[in-house]
């Protein structure tokens, strides 16, 4: 990767120059008496929280709500989320709306310090003051809670937090939304909450070595979380193209009839959508509608193969342990999951998703309806794993055959170790 | 059958035994025999008043073996543990020593149906004393044998001692027909205080097997020859099937027939995955026509609609009595099911005109009639033998089941055909539990006592147990069809979807009225506890919405309107158990009580609940519950413990989780994705039950006693936690959040 | 035909390679422990241990188990000889219906084998795939504690009321 040992090399460089660079500090805001809000800001900032999904980033697995301490894996190490609680001493208790502002507008906290951008400020930036005001209302009318993140565990130079000023110099434009004048207000307002606090390219935009989204490839696919992030671009693979409706539908409920369920960390975004007035629901799928609605490239003819006896094999386990949901008739009542070809997992350029679903399943909450798949990562061998996957490509899909199965389960499996 | 005049005393027993007169015949009749020519009319306890020989519950070989028959059925409530530890406390015999055979038509008493926990009241008493009146014959003849008076005689291991030591075994005493004797109204029981089994912890004779793989359910009975069936479902209630590629099925390996009667179908073949696979593609190519009409909407609103049966329950309604301050609310519940963790199975085979059904079937003697008249045959050639299923927590798939391996066996006699249901068969065409509403009404008076109270329940039958071939779901799909029957309720003081719908409490004026609504759109029967789960929550949660309009404690208000000194009883044990008074409710977390008597006849039962509701979710989680049960004597009090801990884990389930979805036409709740309950992570850190013992009071049934308290403790809490009220089952986290707001 | 090692022994199998372990256990084998729940990999009343780990035989195919090596709960003990994890759910009573009890053990004993000590949150955790319908849940947590060895550290670790409900 000599871009990026080539861009460390630079911020290296710059290390002196940086020594002046700083933002000015705050001094401690005094624990003043305790601010009321209105009602109807704190239910307004609430819908706000559920579009830029502040709770699953910012809530470890089984602990308290807002209370920080998720790991999230990125290219350069882990980052834990901090404490959104009105805690005082380990939550933004005693931040001032302004100092919140920085923080979304400018990725500053409340002392000046560099806030690392998987915290994506490069979108919080277009929210409007306003909006960053009732989001302000909600997260200090949480419960607070005392709970220290533990410390990140990211390599050099990422570890050196006051680089990211010069990150931001190279890849941050700080500013708010702009609307623009020839477009439908429903447009407009998809546009400000997909670039803005739904932050969609966050995980569905490439980035680049420095791990900055790439801004001449919007939407195009990313990675999040160990899943592949599919593009929403014109360089989408899905077989049916993604119209408003099939957004909407899937956004909205978590499931499009055509294209598949909202999996990985994209149940938990459907899960938040649920809760947000509908309309905004209808503006991000307008907006993003419109990028995948040129015509589908046609797939690259697969070669005439004969199928192999691997693939025969996997046949054998797909009729033993995955036909019985995942038939192509109504065999039996209610069970139904959605055609496995037209699923983006089953047609990505990488076999990472399906890799995934394979191995993991899907778990909905406990306690919640929703597809519950078990994971055959106990039943079946690695190298059965990558059988059967190379079978679905095979089979259910029009595109050519992965060639990176094997490794791309060793990648997931070292992902998972840490 | 031959009928003997009623011995009296133990002399002229011992005589009949001597001569050797009295003849061994077992009845087969499928109806209990009734009082004959003249005999004692004196009721006689339990179910020995409908089987009145002993012999019809207890044999002892020559080799000093007993066995004990009973016609309940094993359901996982440890009955037969039970039933056990009675006899062997009687009979002075170890309990391992006894063999017990349960519900079988042919070879065990006719108690109807395992059910409405009865099951102690009922056979265990019988058992009991069937089992004390065989001590004492056994005694006579040992007195006789030995020359010593019956006063000098005990019961001891399975022989009879006398005080000079001189010993007979049991076996040594038996003759033919030695009890073939008519029970007396009075037995000579044991004194409770001495009891060295009833009352202890008796492990259960089912579990070793069932730790370590022992065939031990329907669901493993395996024949010699037996064949694997499975059954295409329609795809809705009354489908009528158009065509299938029988043909083409029938050539798939293995398959032995594909059977069609009318809209029934099924595959039959030598191997359950060939079952399985020719179902599959047999389903594949069916073609139905649908016309279920499910109610839409607001599902309530339909049932409110449909034409009723009013009858009223208690009416000291006094209109002299005047309120300072009257409280309404409506509550409301979903359809829920069984959800039997085994989906319902059946070994059925005709052989020489007979038919044998291995059943799971909480009721053989009626499946049998049902089954008889389904098939167009005489009762005395039908048998069916009970097999424990997994819990079936009433009335589920198992006779629905029993009936597919009869239809099954008589399409290929000779060979035993096993017939597993799917799960989605089990999820989409079980009875469910009726969707219920209730509206209360009550008064305080300046004092804050309760002066008035009004409630009216309206429910679709709580039970459509075969009785005849009609309430056999496949017989709905042959042709011509059979038509279910229109349901009757259940009278009271049981009652169906009124079951305890008056309450306990001493209430100056009160009125309870019950809609009954026969008309079903959605299948529905008996599910554990019938109407006294939601008549239960609604009582008790408006008991809560009561004391708090009175300002008062909720178990101080409880007790200031019980008089029931057993009921008090169980409501202080467990306030003390959960440390009622020293309990701080927080945000977020809050405690809740509710008490119950089960059917106003059965357990007592009180239970506190801690119950933590997480605000950004809604989310609701049972932390701790504290209950007491009160079930007369105690015959295995570790048992009640199981039931009652079971019973409070089940309807906290049934009270968070679920409800069954369908659209116009469909059931949706087809599978544990779509029909989600309670798994590890829900599960409380604790529950404590303290059982309070009656001894030599009456047995009284447990299995259904926490299920209405446990949900109405869960909502009392969820109020105390946040503040709002919630009335409607299930308390999902859409609906505790949508009431908490952000 | 095919090789199955089932409790160290070898049984020689003719079923159709696509034919779900749970039907070849208790059809051929007569291995009746292992129990049809749901046949979709949702309720583990057909739990049985595979390689060391805790897998569903309903939707296990015995085409994938060439070579490796099958446990199920006739192979941990009999009634009259239970192992020890059997003997701790008869101790507690761990069972009303006991249809899901023979998963329960081999999703437990996978647990034990691997971290003798487990807390009761990683029980909890670990059981979860397992569904009881009678709500034994309760004692069967006592059961593996019981089973399991003393931790190092003796402090409980009972959840705390509050958070993350």
């Amino acid at each position: 990767m000599n871009g990026r040992l080539a861009t460390q090399a630079v911020i290296a460089t710059l290390l002196s120059a940086c020594a002046g660079i700083g933002a000015p500090r705050t001094p401690h805001a005094a624990p003043g008496a305790p601010v009321t809000f209105e009602r109807a800001e704190v239910v307004r900032g609430a819908a706000l929280a559920a579009l830029g999904n502040c709770r699953t980033c910012h809530t470890a697995e089984g602990a308290a709500a807002y209370a920080g301490g998720r790991a999230l894996s990125t290219p350069f190490g882990t980052i834990y989320s901090t404490n959104l609680t009105p805690d005082p001493e380990t939550g933004i208790g005693r931040w001032s709306v302004d100092d919140f502002r920085r923080a979304l507008h400018e990725g500053l906290s409340r002392r000046g310090r560099q806030l690392y951008p998987a915290f994506p400020y490069d979108h919080f930036t277009r929210v409007t003051d306003d909006d960053v005001a009732a989001l302000y209302a909600f997260v200090m009318t949480r419960e607070p809670v005392r709970a220290r993140r533990p410390p990140n565990r990211l390599m050099f130079p990422a570890n050196v937090r006051p680089l990211l000023a010069v990150w931001k110099w190279l890849y941050f434009e700080p500013g708010r939304f702009v609307a623009h004048p020839d477009r439908s207000a429903e447009w407009n307002r998809g546009a400000y909450l997909v670039e803005g606090l739904a932050h969609c390219g966050a995980c569905h935009t490439p980035r680049n070595a420095a791990g900055a989204e790439k801004k001449d490839e919007p939407f195009a696919g990313g990675e999040a979380e160990g899943w592949h992030a599919p593009a929403l671009s014109s360089a989408s693979r899905a077989p049916v193209p993604w119209t408003t409706q099939a957004l909407y539908a899937y956004l909205r409920t978590g499931f499009d009839a055509e294209h598949g369920l909202a999996a990985g960390p994209m149940a938990p975004v459907a899960e938040s959508l649920a809760t947000v007035p509908d309309a905004d629901v209808r503006a991000i799928a307008t907006y993003l509608g419109e990028r995948d609605g040129a015509p589908r490239a046609p797939a690259e003819a697969a070669a005439d193969r004969v199928a192999s006896a691997d693939e025969a094999a996997g046949g054998i386990v797909f009729a033993g342990a995955c036909a019985t949901c995942h038939h192509s008739s109504d065999a039996l009542p209610g069970v139904k999951p959605v055609p496995l070809a037209i699923t983006s997992s089953v047609n990505d350029p990488t076999p990472r998703n399906a890799l995934r679903i394979v191995s993991e399943g899907l778990h909905p909450d406990s306690g919640e309806a929703g597809a519950r798949m078990p994971g055959f990562a106990g039943e079946l061998t690695d190298a059965q794993i990558v059988a059967v996957v190379q079978y679905l490509r095979a089979h259910f899909s029009d595109r050519p055959p992965w060639n990176d199965v094997d490794e791309t389960l060793r990648r997931i499996r070292k992902e998972d170790e840490r | 059958m031959t009928s003997h005049p009623p011995v009296k005393d133990a002399t002229r027993r011992a005589f009949l035994a001597r001569t050797g007169v009295l003849i061994v015949t077992f009845p087969l009749s499928p109806f209990p025999v009734a009082a004959q020519d003249g005999a004692s009319t004196a009721k006689l306890p339990g179910s020995l008043n409908a089987m009145p020989f002993l012999d019809a519950w207890i044999r002892i070989d020559a080799q000093g073996t007993v066995t004990l028959f009973t016609g309940k059925a094993e359901l996982g409530q440890g009955v037969k543990t039970a039933l056990l530890a009675l006899a062997a406390e009687e009979l002075a015999i170890a309990p391992q020593r006894i063999a017990l055979v349960t519900a079988d038509t042919g070879r065990t008493p006719n108690e109807g149906y395992t059910a409405g926990s009865n099951s102690m009241k009922d056979s265990g008493t019988a058992i009991q004393n069937a089992a004390a009146q065989v001590r004492e014959i056994l005694i006579a003849r040992a007195s006789d044998k030995l020359g010593v008076p019956v006063e000098r005689l005990v019961a001891k291991d399975g022989s009879v001692v006398a005080d000079d030591g001189r010993r007979i075994g049991f076996g040594e005493l038996v003759g033919e027909g030695f009890a073939r004797v008519r029970a007396q109204p009075q037995s000579k029981l044991k004194d409770p205080s001495r009891y060295t089994v009833v009352g202890t912890p008796l492990p259960r004779i089912d579990i070793p097997a069932k730790v370590s793989g022992g065939a031990a359910y329907v669901q493993d009975v395996r024949m010699p020859g037996m064949l694997h069936a499975r059954v295409v479902f329609p795809p809705s209630y009354g489908a009528r099937l158009r065509d299938a590629n029988i043909d083409g099925a029938a050539k798939l390996p293995g398959v032995v027939k594909i059977v069609r009667e009318g809209s029934v179908l099924a595959t039959v073949a030598e191997r359950e995955f060939q079952a399985i696979r020719a179902m599959r593609e047999l389903a594949a190519s069916a073609h139905w026509d649908e016309h279920a009409a499910l109610p839409q909407g607001d599902v309530y609103a339909a049932l409110l609609a449909l034409p009723s049966d009013t009858s009223v329950n208690a009416d000291t309604h006094t209109a002299t009595l005047s309120a300072a301050k009257i409280i309404e609310a409506t509550y409301r519940r979903a359809y829920q099911m069984h959800g039997a963790i085994g989906p319902s199975c059946a070994v059925g085979l005709l052989k020489d005109d007979a038919l044998t059904v291995w059943t799971h079937s909480q009721g053989v003697y009626p499946l049998r009639a049902a089954l008889a008249e389904l098939l167009r045959m005489p009762p005395e050639r039908v048998r069916c033998i009970h097999a424990e299923g997994s819990g079936c927590y009433g009335h589920n798939g198992a006779d629905d089941a029993a009936a597919h391996a009869a239809l099954l066996a008589r399409a290929v006699p000779g060979r035993p055909v096993r017939v597993q249901w799917m799960r989605e068969q089990e999820h989409l065409f079980e009875p469910y539990g009726p969707a219920m509403i209730t509206k209360v009404r009550g008064g305080l008076a300046a004092d804050g006592s309760i002066v008035d109270w009004a409630f009216d329940v309206w429910s679709n039958s709580h039970s459509t147990r075969p009785g005849g071939a009609g309430n056999l779901m496949p017989a709905w799909y042959l042709d011509p069809p059979l038509q279910q029957p229109v349901p009757k309720p259940i009278p009271m003081p049981e009652g169906g979807g009124d079951r305890n719908s008056i309450p306990l409490y001493t209430l100056p004026s009160l009125r309870v009225v019950h809609h009954f609504i026969p008309d079903m759109p959605v299948r529905v029967s008996a599910l554990r506890g019938l109407g006294a789960y939601m008549n239960v929550f609604s009582i008790e949660s408006f008991i809560d919405e009561l004391a708090l309009a009175a300002g008062a404690d909720p178990v101080a208000f409880r007790l200031r309107h019980l008089q029931d000194r057993r009921a008090r009883d169980v409501v202080s044990a467990a306030a003390m158990r959960f440390g009622w008074e020293g309990f701080r409710p927080r945000r977020g977390l809050g405690r809740g009580f509710a008490f119950a008597r089960y059917k106003n006849l059965g357990a007592y039962c009180a239970i506190a609940a801690e119950v933590a509701v997480d605000h950004e979710t809604g989310r609701a989680r049972l932390v701790r519950a504290a209950a007491a049960i009160d079930s007369g004597q105690a015959v295995n009090p570790d048992g009640l413990r199981n039931q009652v801990e079971g019973g409070i884990v089940q309807s906290m389930s049934w009270t968070l989780f679920e409800a069954v979805r369908f659209d116009a036409t469909r059931i949706h709740s087809f599978d544990w994705s779509a029909y989600p309950i309670a798994r590890f992570d829900d599960i409380p850190d604790r529950v404590d039950v303290d059982v309070i013992d009656r001894p030599g009071q009456p047995f009284l049934g447990t299995g259904e006693a926490a299920q209405g308290p446990t949900a109405a403790a869960i909502a009392n809490a969820v109020a105390n936690a946040t503040g709002v009220r919630l009335r409607d089952l299930p308390l999902t986290r859409e609906r505790v959040k949508a009431a908490i707001g952000v | 035909m095919m090789d199955l090692r089932v409790n160290g022994t070898v049984y020689a199998v003719d079923a159709d390679p696509d034919t779900p372990l749970l039907y070849v256990l208790r059809d051929h084998l007569g291995l009746d422990g292992a129990k049809f729940g749901c046949g979709l990999g949702q309720c583990g009343a057909c739990t049985v241990i595979v390689d060391g780990k805790a897998i569903f035989s309903c939707i296990t195919p015995i085409s994938v188990l060439g070579g490796r090596t099958i446990r199920t709960i006739e192979g941990l003990g009999s009634a009259d000889n239970p192992g020890p994890l059997q003997r701790a759910f008869i101790d507690e009573q761990a069972a009303q219906c006991g249809y899901c009890i023979a998963g329960m053990i081999m999703r437990a004993q996978a647990l034990l084998d691997a971290n003798p000590s487990p807390s009761d949150a990683e029980i909890r955790r670990h059981m979860m795939p397992n569904l009881c319908r009678c709500g034994t849940h309760m004692r069967i947590l006592r059961a593996v504690h019981r089973a399991a060895k003393p931790a190092a550290n003796a402090a409980a670790d009972a959840r705390k009321p509050g958070s993350g409900a």
